[in-house]
C-alpha cells in the first residue's frame, strides 16, 4: 500500500510534468481507440454487407466452389426444398437461423435489341420474401437497410426484376428507369419505351418468355431479353422487364447485375429440366453462432449422405479477409508507432524522476530498502502513470467516439453501392478498449525498468553523496 | 529499554579504504582499528577530509572496506550478500543525516512508520510506536505536516525518530547538527542524548561542533585517515 502511496504522490509531485506524460499516453490510447472503433465500423460493415448478400453460410453441391460455375447444371443441387426443409426443422440449428434460402446463379447475354446493344451479365435468382428477409439483418445496428430501395423482385411475377446501374447503362435504360448519374449511349438507335418490340423468335424460347412477351404490351417495365444456355447447351431466351437498377458495390458486377426470381433463374438454366438450386444460404441470427452452425450442418449432411459443401461469407467474399487483413495490418503499424512513443515517453518521464531522486534513493537504501523494492518503487510509477494516461484516454476517446458519431458524417464503405453512416463503433469493442488500456499500460510499466534498474544498482554511497 | 546484543556494537580491524580516483589511488583510511562498547554515545571527531564519513559509511555497512574487518552487532558485514547486508541495516543500523533526509512526499508520521514497514511490523504495533515515538521527541502534534511544513529544528527530530523508531542496535549520525543553528542544535543533541540513554542505543556520531564534544562518551579523533587519539567524554 506505501509503495502505491509513495508512488502516486510521487506523480503528483512534478505534477506538470506527469500531467504531460500521462497526456501522451492518453492521446496515444485516444488516436488507437478511435481507429480501432472506425476500423470496427469497418469490419462490420463489411461482414454485414457480405451477410446481407449472401448469409453467412453458402451450401453448394460438393466441387461447385472450385469447378461448377463452368457447369452449373452438373453442380447443381437438385432436391434442395428437401435439403431447405432438413436444414429448417433442426432442433439445433433452428433457434441459430434466419432464412434458409435457394439461391440460383448463372451467366448470359442480356439484350437490349431495340437499340442493338447486348451484354454479357451475372443473373442472380432469388426467393425476393426471403431476400427481403435477409435484408433485414443488422446484428450490429448499422441500419443500411436504411439505404435499401425496393427489392424490385417479387414472388409472384417471375418475369421482372433489377439491373445494375453499370448495366442499365449499358443497355441505354437509365432514361426510362429514371437513373440519376446515367449517361445515355452516345448515339442511340432508337429509345427504350415500355411498349418494345416483341423478343426476336429465337428458336427455344421458353413458355416463360412467350408469356412474358404476352404481357410486354401491358408492363411499363422497359424490357430486355436474356438469353442463356440450359443444362443441355440449348440456347434459351426469355423477356425480362426491369422494375428498376439495384446498384453494386463493384463496378465489374454492376455493369453485368441481373437479380431476378429464381423461377426465372431457374428457367433459363433447366430449361424444362428438373428445376435445381446452385446454391443455399443460409443466414443467422448472430454471427458468433457461424462456426456452431457449420459444425451442425456439416454433421448433418453426413448423416443424411448429402454430397454437400459448405462456405462462409469469408469464403464468398475474398475481399472480406484481405481488407480486413490490410486494416489490421494498418492499425498494427500505428500501434507500434504508439507504443515506441509512449515508451521514450515514459523512459525519459523515469529517468529525470530517478535523477531528481537520487538522495531519496541513498536513503531507502541505507534505511534497508533492497535493489529490488527500489526497481519497483519506479516500475509502479511508471504503471501509474500509464495506468492514468490510458484511463484517461478511453475516457475521453469514449466521449470523442459520442461526439463524432453525433456529426453525421457518411462515406461508402468497401463493397457497399451507397453512403452509410461513418461511425466509430463504440458497441461491443469492450476487448479493444480493455487491450489498448492494458498494452499502454505495460509499455508503460516495462518503459520504467531501465530507468528503475539504474536507480537500483546505484551505490549507497554514492547516491547519498549526490546533491 | 535494554539492547539484546552485549559485546562491542562496532569492531574494526585494521580497516583500510582506498579508493580509485580517475586511476589515482587515495587512501581514505589507513588501518583503523577500535572497539565500542553497546550503548555508547560516541563521537569521531577530525578535520574535513580525514575520512569520518567514509568511516561511518563502513560502519552503516553502506560500504565495504579494500581490507580489515568490520564487525556491526557481532556480525561481520563483509561476508554478508547485497541482500543480507540490506535487511541486517534494516533491522540493525539507522541513520541521521546532516540534510535530515526526510522523505519529502511522506508526512512526519509516515517517515517515522517507514522503516517499521520495512521490518515487517504489524500495523496496531507499528502506529503505536510511530506515535510514541513523535511523541517523545515533541512532534505529536506534527504527525501530518510534511517535512517542506516543518523546520530545520523539526525536521531532525523527525529524522531522529525515524532512526530510533526500530530500536536499532546502533545509530550512526554524520555531522547532526551542521545545518542548524547553534541552539537547535544543542537542542537536538540533547534529545539524542536523552533517547540514547532511554533506549540504551548505541550512538556514533561525527562533527566538527566542540559543543558535541561534551555529550560523548568516547571520542575517536582521526586524521589523514588514521586514528590519532582514542579518548573517553565528559558525557559519561
Amino acid at each position: 500500500m506505501t509503495l502505491f502511496k509513495i508512488a502516486f504522490r510521487n506523480i503528483l509531485r512534478n505534477f506538470r510534468r506527469s500531467l504531460m506524460t500521462a497526456s501522451a499516453i492518453a492521446v496515444g490510447t485516444i488516436a488507437l481507440v478511435l481507429f480501432g472503433e472506425y476500423l470496427s465500423f469497418v469490419m462490420v460493415g463489411l461482414e454485414t454487407g457480405a451477410v446481407l448478400s449472401n448469409g453467412h453460410l453458402t451450401v453448394f453441391k460438393k466441387g461447385y466452389f472450385d469447378f461448377g460455375s463452368g457447369n452449373p447444371a452438373a453442380y447443381s443441387i437438385a432436391d434442395y426444398q428437401s435439403d431447405i426443409a432438413l436444414i429448417k426443422n433442426d432442433p439445433v440449428l433452428k433457434p441459430m437461423l434466419n432464412v434458409v434460402t435457394p439461391t440460383v446463379s448463372l451467366f448470359g447475354i442480356a439484350g437490349n435489341f431495340a437499340i442493338d446493344t447486348s451484354k454479357t451479365f451475372f443473373g442472380f435468382g432469388v426467393v425476393a420474401s426471403d431476400r427481403n428477409k435477409m435484408r433485414h439483418w443488422d446484428e450490429y445496428q448499422l441500419r443500411f437497410s436504411r439505404n435499401f430501395g425496393p427489392l424490385g423482385i417479387s414472388d409472384d411475377d417471375a418475369n421482372h426484376g433489377v439491373i445494375g446501374v453499370g448495366m442499365a447503362r449499358i443497355l441505354g435504360l437509365c432514361a426510362p428507369l429514371k437513373v440519376a448519374n446515367c449517361p445515355a449511349p452516345p448515339k442511340p438507335k432508337q429509345e427504350v419505351v415500355a411498349d418494345a418490340p416483341p423478343a426476336p423468335n429465337v428458336p427455344g424460347l421458353s413458355a416463360g418468355d412467350r408469356a412474358a412477351a404476352d404481357a410486354t404490351k401491358t408492363d411499363l417495365a422497359p424490357r430486355i431479353d436474356l438469353l442463356g444456355a440450359t443444362a443441355g447447351g440449348a440456347p434459351n431466351v426469355v423477356s425480362f422487364f426491369v422494375n428498376g437498377v439495384s446498384r453494386q458495390g463493384i463496378k465489374e458486377l454492376d455493369d453485368s447485375y441481373v437479380g431476378m426470381n429464381i423461377k426465372l433463374a431457374q428457367e433459363l438454366l433447366y430449361g424444362r429440366g428438373e428445376h435445381k438450386a446452385v446454391s443455399i444460404q443460409v443466414q443467422l441470427k448472430r454471427s458468433e453462432d457461424m462456426e456452431a452452425a457449420r459444425a451442425r450442418l456439416a454433421t448433418l449432411f453426413a448423416h443424411h449422405h448429402l454430397d454437400l459443401e459448405i462456405h462462409d461469407f469469408k469464403d464468398m467474399s475474398p475481399q472480406y479477409n484481405q481488407i480486413v487483413n490490410y486494416l489490421s495490418a494498418v492499425f498494427s503499424f500505428i500501434a507500434v508507432i504508439i507504443a515506441v512513443i509512449v515508451l521514450f515517453t515514459i523512459v525519459n518521464t523515469m529517468s529525470m524522476s530517478v535523477m531528481e531522486r537520487i538522495d531519496e534513493i541513498g536513503t531507502a537504501r541505507a534505511m534497508g530498502v533492497r535493489r529490488g523494492g527500489i526497481r519497483l518503487q519506479f516500475m509502479v510509477e511508471g504503471w501509474m502513470l500509464g495506468a492514468i494516461g490510458a484511463t484517461l484516454g478511453i475516457v475521453l476517446a469514449s466521449l470523442l467516439a459520442i461526439w463524432f458519431n453525433n456529426m453525421g458524417i457518411t462515406y461508402t464503405p468497401p463493397g457497399q453501392s451507397a453512403p452509410v453512416p461513418l461511425l466509430l463503433r463504440t458497441h461491443g469493442v469492450g476487448g479493444l478498449l480493455f487491450t489498448v488500456w492494458l498494452v499502454l499500460m505495460l509499455i508503460a510499466t516495462v518503459a520504467a525498468i531501465v530507468p528503475a534498474g539504474k536507480a537500483a544498482k546505484m551505490k549507497v554511497v554514492d547516491a547519498l553523496r549526490h546533491v | 529499554m535494554a539492547k539484546a546484543f552485549d559485546g562491542p556494537v562496532v569492531r574494526l580491524k585494521n580497516v583500510v579504504k582506498t579508493y580509485d580516483d580517475d586511476g589515482l589511488k587515495v587512501t581514505a583510511l589507513d588501518g583503523i582499528s577500535f572497539e565500542i562498547p553497546s550503548g555508547h554515545f560516541a563521537m569521531i571527531v577530525g578535520p574535513s577530509g580525514s575520512g569520518k564519513t567514509t568511516l561511518l559509511n563502513l560502519i552503516g555497512c553502506i560500504d565495504t572496506a579494500s581490507s580489515g574487518t568490520i564487525e556491526v552487532a557481532g556480525q561481520n558485514v563483509a561476508k554478508l550478500r547485497d541482500n543480507a547486508i540490506t535487511d541486517f541495516r534494516a533491522k540493525n543500523v539507522a541513520f541521521i543525516f546532516q540534510n535530515f533526509n526526510l522523505f519529502p512526499v511522506l508526512s512526519a508520521y509516515e517517515n517515522v512508520e517507514y522503516p517499521l514497514l520495512l521490518i515487517g511490523m504489524k500495523p496496531a504495533e507499528r502506529r503505536a510506536r510511530t506515535m510514541a515515538m513523535l511523541k517523545s521527541v515533541g512532534l505529536a502534534d506534527f504527525a501530518r505536516h510534511r517535512p517542506n511544513q516543518l523546520s530545520g529544528g523539526q525536521k531532525q527530530r523527525v529524522a531522529i525518530a525515524r532512526a530510533l523508531v526500530k530500536h536499532p542496535e546502533i545509530v550512526l549520525a554524520d555531522e547532526p547538527t551542521a545545518n542548524l543553528d547553534s541552539h537547535t542544535g544543542l537542542q537536538i543533541i540533547e534529545l539524542m542524548h536523552q533517547v540514547q540513554r532511554e533506549q540504551q542505543v548505541s550512538f556514533i556520531f561525527s562533527s566538527h561542533d566542540p559543543q558535541l564534544i561534551s555529550h560523548a562518551e568516547e571520542i575517536f579523533a582521526i586524521r589523514d585517515g588514521k586514528l590519532v587519539e582514542h579518548k573517553i567524554g565528559e558525557g559519561q
